[in-house]
């Protein structure tokens, strides 16, 4: 059994749901022992949602006479003495923005290997699987160094209740050399909006939506639907979406149980960004859109016919 | 104004990926570019030299003779000279690349300003900009969609998820990996890129740089082409019936909703 650590991100105080799959992962099937790591919320609260998926201990981490949200290096370096104090073997995370500069700055401190964004990870022979190539392959990567560092993809893995005993402590790390990164500012985004990584189903709009208030008409069926709402590239260029909506090779990578594409052609630098999706559909006025070749069911038509009908559909069956 | 540029030599995102033996892929039949994150980080520094009206860019790329495409597509955005290390093989794990990238630039000057992007499109590593800083002990930061520098500070954005934006404060000499949303980058004029094959450009071997590479690696050692899905299947009838047919399966045989 190897005690393998999990960074938990938090968003406005929760735990974000989206670290669950990441606690299964770290548990490999009751294999591991599993050590969930929180900075800068209370760990008492989270301890009931993270005990239900195995953790066995939570720990909040804290650094005396230091805030940790005010630098991402501090935030590296209280990880590395906290993984030393709980003799870890492994550290795993997500590779959200948060998570993919966070592992980045631990492995670079502590010269150890890293994989990042990856989809899936085994323990005994110490190799992740993840996408080489914007998706169109994937690499088995052998991490050579005795710690263990890999940040997963969020929603890959799937979450699984494993309901474990578990305690709550709190550590306080050692830090020595201050962060050479300051965070001087924090600007929240539009809070009704969920955010696209965390989504388990997603809802996009491509170039077609043609103007910035149509993605209303998206917005309608997502809240039905529990859905984030995302944009194609060609969308966000022509101004009708902000970039943090794009979805694909220089937008979000993604990975939804569910990825309806309301008037996308298909193109590859979309599809590496939610071709790791469990279920695909797709709705074009073009039969012959490529889209209709690399995804699960289709529906030709005119997007601004079908998706008020699928929310009408999904309010009916709702009662709401 | 002191700038070098990581640039990277890789396949176009749109090209057929053909996967070799165990772990290698076809790299004669796929046409190369520059890594699309790093036209980013070659157009923020040439935008800096150009406004300052001094200073210099140096494009650092380790790669294959053939990466020498790339350095001069760069330069034909406008950076000065480059330096090519040289290495054989079609992956090197990024503690080696980053230390490669330290040596060569610490060989041939001082940087105010290191660019690279915020990952190579093809191992997708998130990484070596990181490695890179921690070795040469200055701070770091990726995904920037926005810089200012005042006195002797770099002022940068980047977006954290959920729309939320950070913005952070380092001292130069610093790293910052850029991402889309920092610039748009130029499109070379045909001038530009016949004066680019004319720019110094210097060549050093991997293994005359005199590394250590003793030190843990990461090891590739499978890649596997992904299926792509088959066709979809498609649903009949009418808008509404379509529609009906859809959710139905969604719900009862993918269990999905
Ligand atoms: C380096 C690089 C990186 C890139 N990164 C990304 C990225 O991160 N994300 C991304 O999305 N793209 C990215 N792209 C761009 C990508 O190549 C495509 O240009 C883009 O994805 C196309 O967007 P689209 O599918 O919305 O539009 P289009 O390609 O224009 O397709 C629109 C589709 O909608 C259909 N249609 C038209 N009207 C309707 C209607 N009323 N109802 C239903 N269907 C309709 C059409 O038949 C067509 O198939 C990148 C490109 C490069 C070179
Ligand atoms: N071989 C290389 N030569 C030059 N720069 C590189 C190389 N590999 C990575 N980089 C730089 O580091 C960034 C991150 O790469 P990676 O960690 O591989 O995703 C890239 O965008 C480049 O700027």
């Amino acid at each position: 059994m190897a005690k393998i650590g999990v960074f938990i991100e938090t968003d406005k105080d929760e735990v974000k749901k989206t670290n669950f799959g990441a606690i299964t992962a770290a548990l490999d099937g009751g294999k591991n022992e599993v050590v969930a790591l929180l900075m800068g919320v209370d760990a008492n609260s989270a301890q009931e949602t993270l005990a239900a998926y195995g953790a066995q201990k939570i720990v909040q981490v804290t650094v005396d006479s230091a805030d940790l949200t005010a630098s991402p290096d501090l935030q590296a370096r209280a990880l590395a003495d906290a993984i030393q104090h709980f003799a870890l073997e492994g550290l795993i995370g997500l590779a959200s923005a948060r998570g993919r500069d966070v592992f980045a700055r631990l492995s670079a401190f502590l010269n150890v290997t890293l994989a990042s964004d990856c989809v899936g990870i085994n323990f005994e022979d110490k190799t992740v699987r993840k996408s080489h190539f914007s998706g169109k392959t994937i690499a088995t990567i052998k991490l050579n160094s005795d710690l263990l560092l890999c940040a997963l993809r969020p929603n890959a893995i799937e979450a699984q209740k494993a309901l474990a005993d578990s305690q709550v402590e709190s550590y306080a790390a050692s830090v020595d050399a201050p962060g050479l990164v300051k965070v001087l500012e924090v600007k929240k985004g539009d809070t009704a909006k969920m955010d696209l990584t965390e989504a388990d189903v997603i809802i996009t709009g491509g170039r077609p939506i043609d103007a910035a208030e149509n993605y209303k008409m998206l917005e309608e069926c997502a809240e039905l639907l529990g859905a984030a709402v995302g944009a194609s590239r060609a969308a966000v260029d022509a101004g009708f979406a902000p970039h943090s909506m794009q979805v694909g090779q220089t937008g979000k990578t993604v990975s939804p149980r569910l990825y309806i594409g309301c008037g996308l052609s298909g193109s590859v630098q979309h599809f590496a960004g939610m071709k790791t999706s469990k279920v695909i559909v797709a709705i074009n006025t073009d039969k012959d859109a490529p889209i209709f070749q690399k995804c699960d069911y289709g529906i030709i038509g005119d997007m601004f016919e079908v998706v008020p009908v699928l929310t009408e559909i999904l309010r009916e069956q709702t009662g709401q | 104004m002191q700038i070098y540029v990581c640039v990277k030599h890789v396949p176009d995102t749109a090209a057929t990926i053909t996967v070799v033996g165990e772990a290698g892929y076809n790299d004669t039949a796929c046409k190369f570019i520059i890594n699309p994150y790093d036209e980013y980080a070659v157009e923020e520094a040439v935008q800096r030299v150009e406004k300052a009206g001094s200073g210099e860019v140096v494009v650092v790329t380790v790669g294959p003779e053939a990466a020498v495409s790339t350095m001069r597509a760069a330069m034909a955005m406008g950076a000065h000279r480059g330096i090519h290390v040289k290495v054989e093989g079609q992956f090197l794990d990024s503690t080696l690349t980053s230390l490669a990238l330290k040596a060569a630039i610490e060989q041939d000057g001082t940087p105010n300003i290191i660019f690279t992007g915020r990952n190579a499109v093809d191992t997708e590593g998130f990484q070596t900009q990181y490695r890179l800083a921690a070795a040469m002990n200055l701070p770091v930061v990726s995904e920037v969609v926005n810089l200012e520098i005042n006195d002797g500070q770099a002022i940068v954005q980047r977006e954290v998820g959920g729309g939320t934006r950070e913005t952070l404060e380092m001292k130069l000499p610093c790293i910052i990996g850029a991402t889309k949303g920092l610039n748009e980058p130029r499109y070379p004029k045909f001038p530009d890129i016949m004066k680019a094959k004319k720019k110094e450009l210097k060549e050093i071997d991997f293994d005359q740089l005199g590394l250590d590479t003793s030190v843990d690696q990461t090891e590739l050692l499978k890649l596997e082409a992904v299926p792509e899905r088959s066709s979809a299947q498609i649903m009949q009838g009418s808008v509404r019936e379509q529609v009906n047919e859809l959710v139905r399966i969604l719900t009862e045989k993918d269990k999905v909703l």
